[in-house]
């Protein structure tokens, strides 16, 4: 044996893996093939973020007049945008380097391939540097992720010049003057909100009836209407029936309403939604099971396959970051016998656009759907004195409580810093908090989350500054 | 310095027990090695001795106590010459967090005022009931008592997941990986006996105690989960019966008799050898085959039954087994026997021959593959060629769990043991 457990693929879900593997006292090696870190450091999460923060700041320009302030001339280097988003991943990135050294977990940069092993499969590794190497340990833990999803035969397929994925979006040469963002969910929005921020006149087309589809209902209609105002176009519902480069840019044919149009722009992003990284593994011959490129796994992440395992994007939705990691570390703990407690954690998504979005939970509709009879509260920020002051009155605060247990079962906000708001009501759902828990919980004064208590007082008629 | 004493474990796996019995009150001057008290788990009562001397200076669990956590403190002791604290803790059994909604599920009254409810006071040492703020409230709701669950949560909290299992009708939720094993089954039936129409004063109502309450769930568990069928097949034992008599001659003057059961034991375990397959449990890993046959043999007694084991009895003697299976089954009817004297067999015996039952279907004893049902050995007709003829007659039957034991296999099995009854001296071979 040469290690107690392999992690293919270093994203969220694999490096925070094989730290707790390694804090285990399992002998670790983690294999990949491109930059430590996987997408959410090198081209997902934080670089987006760090672009994002450049677009936010450069659109309150707009409004320092609001703030009592004045600039002389605005503008901005679009090249030093990028640069500063790419620092941000390669010191994330040589952080990852760190703790995979601290931890003393070997890092086999390849790519790797499964093979029938003694119990667990076998790993064997194409190196970067050359040649190949074959390991064998206890467990194999698949944590490959997830890519975007493309769709070549209507031209939804990126060209790294004016069709792009989230990828390319990341470091263009130059802002396009006319972008047209396919797909709102929130990878689109998010680069929609940003090329936005910097002047772009952009489109998103979303097939479903609305943007933002996985959202509470309120919070889509809401979100809206505040990208409208920052001169955000839609297409909703709208279907592309064909996307076509042209010597200008791309030309997208779509189909509103059962009218045909035609949309005319530099460049496109295509953000349809993710596949998982299940190819060329050897996982089918090994006998682990793929469904609509997903690996499936039991609640500890098993794949039925002896000393086989899958987290993450790769063992399917919700694709996100934070549950990979938390599913590795599931996983792992499981391995080494320590049986974690498997609480239905549940698992908050945020947008990192102007305005942000954040959610846990189920949406009210969904909440009606599964007979809870919910009970909804809301209260909006433009009356939260915190919020009128810092100027970020737009968006709200909704809570879905079960009818009959007080359970608080979904929460959905819309506004100014919400995505680090969330938590608080994560934390409430994991603990099971009622609303007697969350009303008798003592706020901040003055917060933007006092905006939280008063809707969970709203939903039991005690809502207080309304 | 005032010395807590603190809940033992009797077991590895103990999480919490009943403070069955005290030996000493407070003013008595004890010294190592003194019983003090009685601790009883699901199946086994074990004395607790004091480690350290001194003067109870207080009971801080009080006796019948239920649910007593590990490493909780139950009694305090003085140094030597130390006073008795002059306010000793009082037994904290009112101390109790929400009692369940009376109007869901009245509690029968018992048939004498002056006898305290069964009603688990647990938590009697004092320490909160872990429980998410939604577990208290849908508890309360569907009239649970909280303290007569276990969480599956952190630390054993208790949590949504816990008080849903515990809903009327609805299956248990498999609890989760390595969260604490329910302590006892939860209350199956929402609607109380007088809803049910037995009025209350007409009967006497005996608490459940840890091993009842461990029977009805294992049992319930088992019966429900396990898809389990029988073998049934008639074995003639006079040879077996001729062959006893002869061995106890011989072991006479060793005071050693040896009983029918007791050759059904080593027969039982001979043909576990032969064939392998029947010696296994099912997990969700996978088939575990195991290595010895450590047989399980069904014990009655007061107040329930236990399962000493006689382990690897494939390669022990008839006296051997004889010698142990007496030590066994004395010390369980005095419930003495260690957790390990009955946890963990391989294959169950249960025998109801000297009741005169002749034949009957045990219930799988999880996680074991199969039991061995055995009924009186009595004088039946039998065909001889094409005569009729006399001979003694046994007839066994084997429930097999299906998962691992399919019927072709404990059919097998039964082929390898019948002969080793029918034909004795073939054991010694």
């Amino acid at each position: 044996m040469d290690f107690d457990v392999i992690i293919i693929g270093s994203g969220p879900g694999g490096y925070v893996t094989a730290i707790r593997a390694s804090q285990l006292g399992l002998k670790t090696a983690i294999v990949e093939r491109e930059a430590l870190g996987g997408i959410c450091l090198n081209w997902g999460c934080i670089p987006t973020k760090a672009l994002l923060k450049s677009g936010e700041v450069y659109e309150q320009l707009d409004h320092l007049a609001d703030y009592g302030l004045k600039v002389e001339k605005r503008g901005f280097d679009f090249a030093k945008v990028i640069e500063r988003s790419r620092k941000v991943a390669g010191q994330l990135n040589a952080g990852v380097g760190y703790l995979m050294k601290k931890h003393k977990i070997e890092v086999i940069e390849g790519t790797a391939k499964l093979e029938k092993g003694q119990g667990a499969p076998k790993v064997v590794i194409a190196l970067k540097a050359g040649g190949s190497r074959s390991v064998q340990a206890k467990h194999v833990i698949v944590a490959t992720g997830a890519r975007a999803r493309t769709i070549p035969a209507i031209g939804l397929e990126p060209d790294g010049d004016k069709v792009w994925t989230y990828r390319e979006a990341l470091a263009p040469k130059s802002a396009p003057k006319t972008l047209i963002v396919i797909g709102s969910g929130a990878i689109g929005i998010e680069f929609a909100s940003f090329y936005r921020a910097l002047g772009s006149d952009v489109t998103v087309i979303e097939a479903l009836p609305r943007i933002l589809p996985v959202e509470d209902e309120e919070v889509s209609k809401a979100a809206h209407k505040a990208f409208e105002k920052r001169g955000l176009k839609f297409r909703v519902p709208a279907n592309v029936k064909k996307l076509t480069k042209t010597t200008a840019g791309v030309s997208v044919e779509i189909e509103v309403g059962g009218k045909s149009e035609t949309l005319q722009a530099d460049v496109a992003i295509v953000a349809v939604g993710i596949v998982g990284n299940v190819e060329n593994l050897g996982l089918e011959a090994l006998g682990a099971k793929v469904e609509r490129t997903h690996v499936v796994t039991d609640s500890h992440g098993g794949t039925g396959v002896p000393g086989l395992y899958a987290i993450g994007d790769v063992a399917g939705p919700p694709w996100l970051a934070h549950k990979a990691s938390h599913e590795g570390v599931h996983c792992i703990e499981h391995i080494a016998g320590l049986a974690p407690v498997n609480i239905n954690s549940p698992i908050p998504g945020c947008t990192y656009s102007t305005p942000q979005i954040a959610s846990v939970g189920l949406t009210e509709a969904q909440a009606v759907e599964q007979g809870l009879n919910p009970k909804v509260g809301r209260f909006p920020f433009r009356v939260n004195g915190k919020a009128i002051a810092a100027g970020e009155t737009e968006g709200f605060v909704k809570t879905v409580f079960d009818g009959k247990t007080g359970a608080l079962v979904g929460a959905h906000m819309i506004g100014g810093e919400v995505t680090e708001m969330i938590q608080g009501f994560v934390l409430a759902m994991t603990l099971e908090a009622t609303e007697a828990e969350l009303q008798a919980t003592v706020f901040a004064h003055p917060t933007m989350s006092e905006a939280m208590h008063e809707a969970s007082l709203d939903a039991y008629g005690k809502v207080l500054h309304i | 310095m005032p010395i807590d004493i603190l809940m033992p474990a009797l077991s590895p796996t103990m999480e919490e027990g009943t403070l069955a019995k005290w030996h000493v009150k407070v003013g008595d001057t004890v010294k190592s090695g003194d019983v003090i008290a009685e601790i009883e788990t699901d199946k086994a009562t074990m004395e607790v001795e004091a480690v350290d001397e001194g003067v109870v200076q207080a009971i801080l669990v009080a006796e019948g106590a239920e649910g007593v956590k590990v490493n909780a403190p139950i009694a305090r002791l003085g140094g030597e010459g130390e006073a008795a604290a002059p306010t000793p803790a009082p037994a904290q059994a009112a101390a109790k967090s929400e009692p369940p909604k009376a109007d869901a599920a009245p509690a029968p009254s018992p048939p004498q005022a002056a006898t305290p409810a069964p009603v688990p006071v647990a938590r009697t040492d004092g320490q909160r009931i872990f429980a998410s703020p939604l577990a208290r409230r849908i508890a309360q709701q569907k009239g649970l008592d909280l303290t007569a669950l276990s969480g599956s949560g952190p630390h054993g909290r208790i949590v949504k997941a816990d008080v849903d299992a515990a809903q009327p009708g609805q299956a248990k939720a498999p609890a989760a990986p390595g969260a604490a094993p329910a302590a006892a089954a939860a209350p199956r039936q929402a609607q109380s006996l007088e809803q049910m129409g037995i009025a209350p004063g007409t009967y006497d109502l005996i608490p459940l105690d840890g091993m009842r309450k461990t029977v009805a769930r294992r049992l319930t568990e088992s019966f429900r989960d396990v898809p389990h069928f029988p073998l049934t097949i008639d074995v003639e034992i006079d040879a077996l019966l001729a062959a006893r008599s002869k061995i106890n001659g011989l072991l006479e003057k060793d005071g050693v008799k040896v009983s029918v059961n007791d050759m059904v034991i080593k027969a039982a375990a001979l043909a576990l050898t032969r064939v392998p397959e029947a010696n296994a449990s099912y997990s969700p890993e996978g088939i575990a085959m195991h290595h010895h046959a450590d047989i399980a043999m069904a014990v009655a007694i007061p107040g329930g039954l236990i399962t000493p084991i006689i382990r690897s009895a494939e390669t022990k003697g008839l006296a051997q087994i004889a010698t142990e299976a007496k030590d066994l089954a004395g010390r369980a009817r005095d419930k003495k026997l260690k957790p390990e004297e009955f946890q963990g067999g391989t294959f169950s015996i249960s025998n109801l021959g000297m009741f005169g039952i002749k034949s009957f279907n045990s219930i799988i004893n999880e996680p074991q593959g199969a039991i061995l049902s055995v009924g009186v050995g009595e004088k039946r007709p039998v065909v001889r060629g094409d005569q009729l003829a006399i001979a003694t007659v046994m007839t066994v039957t084997l429930t097999c769990d299906h998962r691992v034991v399919d019927g072709a296999i404990g059919a097998r099995w039964l082929a390898a043991f019948k002969p080793l009854i029918e034909d004795p001296i073939t054991m010694i071979v």
